[in-house]
């Protein structure tokens, strides 16, 4: 079996049967992808394959041979961080991180597919994803102005865009 | 564990029959989304394991009153349906989340057991309101059946699609779920076949989904109706309500739904 990594074309050793998630953290090294609840419900585990988000933890590595998968990794470089990287960071959406990955690559995706900045929207698209630090607000503000096409100040932190339209604080 | 594991991964729907055979010993592989955390958590090691993504079971085609679903359709695209049967493009969207939507199949949706702390099916419901046939094979060969009698016999079989006449109107209705989960608690299913018939069926209670005979006999009065449908069902405890609160929730979603058929005079 092969998988396109990254843009880079891997030969698989492990068995049919091996979840996408385990080939990739335990065979290829490739550690973004995280193993959270690996029975689909927490999102942690999401890669892009053939540019679609999908649960690397409910996928046996045989149904996806050939297939073209993205990772975290695989989205910018910590010198030339992506679109969505980069406004993760700006809008200070990681704190533990251990969502983080999983998050980008369903917004990358959300993206791509013509995804506005409503931020209804983005809670539907992201549905599938778990934050343990519940910083979903900071989260939905970084989708937003990717979707939106801003850019980005990566020497600031963006104050939260998310808090007035909750009605919260002021 | 896996290495030992046989795995078939035909290419044509014959194919996936032939391997298929009378199913003993074969465990089957659609999306992935039920039997992949068996198998990673140890809880199932398959001997022989069947993979359905090329095997070309994914037939989604409407043809004039006819609606024929294949087994490997992704849940997701059911939401193609939406002017045909809006109730089942409903519930198709209601299952957990844009992810597992592009990847859950409409036969593993069907074809699954109720999991350990949670209802599965969510789709049974709506066929079974659509009278929906299913086409099977196993070791009598294939068959057609009414998904009323493919649910309570589906052990040793492969679903390979289902059939049914568009209805004139349908109606959906779901306890609302939160972020931190993705599951189906209670939902309530409602046709109005095109010669009239109202046909009702819940998914979230004990066992598989089921008929509401009693409120669908009392249609004509949604409060009568509702009374009516606590009576129809078993309902259960589990992980993401009692059965206490499903009791008390089914005559409102079957109310809603009477509602939304226009039943209410």
């Amino acid at each position: 079996m092969n998988l396109i990594v990254n843009g880079v074309e891997r030969e698989i050793e492990s068995a049919p049967l091996t979840t996408l998630l385990d080939v990739l953290r335990e065979e290829l090294d490739v550690t973004s992808p995280k193993a959270g609840c690996e029975q689909g419900g927490c999102g942690a585990c999401t890669v892009l394959v053939d540019g679609e988000p999908q649960r690397a933890c409910l996928t046996a590595v045989g149904v996806v041979d050939g297939a073209e998968i993205t990772t975290a990794e695989g989205l910018g470089t910590p010198d030339d961080l992506s679109p969505i990287q980069q406004a993760f960071t700006h809008h200070y959406a990681a704190q533990c991180g251990f969502c983080t990955a999983g998050m980008m690559l369903a917004a990358e995706a959300y993206v791509r597919r013509g995804g506005t900045d409503d931020r209804e929207a983005i809670q539907e698209a992201l549905a599938g994803h778990v934050c343990r630090c519940t910083g979903y607000v900071k989260i939905i503000d970084a989708v937003a102005a990717v979707a939106r096409g801003d850019s980005f100040d990566l020497t600031v932190t963006a104050p939260s865009q998310g808090m007035t339209n909750l009605g919260g604080v002021s | 564990m896996t290495q030992t594991t046989e795995v078939l991964l035909p290419t044509s729907a014959d194919e996936a029959a032939s391997l298929f055979g009378d199913g003993k010993g074969i465990t089957v592989i659609a999306g992935g989304t039920v039997v992949l955390p068996e198998i990673t958590h140890r809880r199932l090691v398959p001997t022989r394991t069947l993979l359905l993504a090329r095997a070309g079971l994914d037939k989604l085609a409407v043809d004039g009153s006819s609606v024929t679903v294949g087994a490997g359709v992704l849940v997701g695209r059911l939401a193609e349906l939406a002017d045909d049967v809006k109730a089942l493009a409903q519930c198709a969207l209601n299952v957990a989340d844009y992810e597992i939507r592009r990847q859950a199949t409409v036969g593993g949706n069907v074809c699954a057991t109720a999991g350990r702390d949670a209802p599965r099916g969510d789709l049974q419901g709506p066929f079974l309101a659509l009278d929906a046939t299913v086409r099977s094979v196993g070791e009598s060969g294939e068959s057609s059946q009414p998904i009323e009698e493919f649910l309570a016999n589906r052990s040793g079989r492969l679903l390979l699609d289902l059939r049914f006449e568009k209805p004139a109107r349908s109606a959906f209705a779901a306890i609302d779920y939160p972020h931190t989960h993705a599951y189906t608690v209670l939902a309530v299913t409602g046709v109005r076949t095109t010669s009239g018939e109202t046909r009702l069926a819940v998914t979230g209670v004990a066992g598989p989904a089921r008929r509401l005979p009693s409120a669908e006999a009392a249609a004509d009065d949604p409060e009568k109706a509702g009374a009516a449908a606590v009576g129809d069902v078993a309902f259960a405890d589990d992980a993401l309500a009692s059965a206490w609160y499903r009791g008390r929730t089914l005559p409102s979603l079957v109310g809603r739904v009477l509602g939304e058929l226009g039943e209410a005079s």
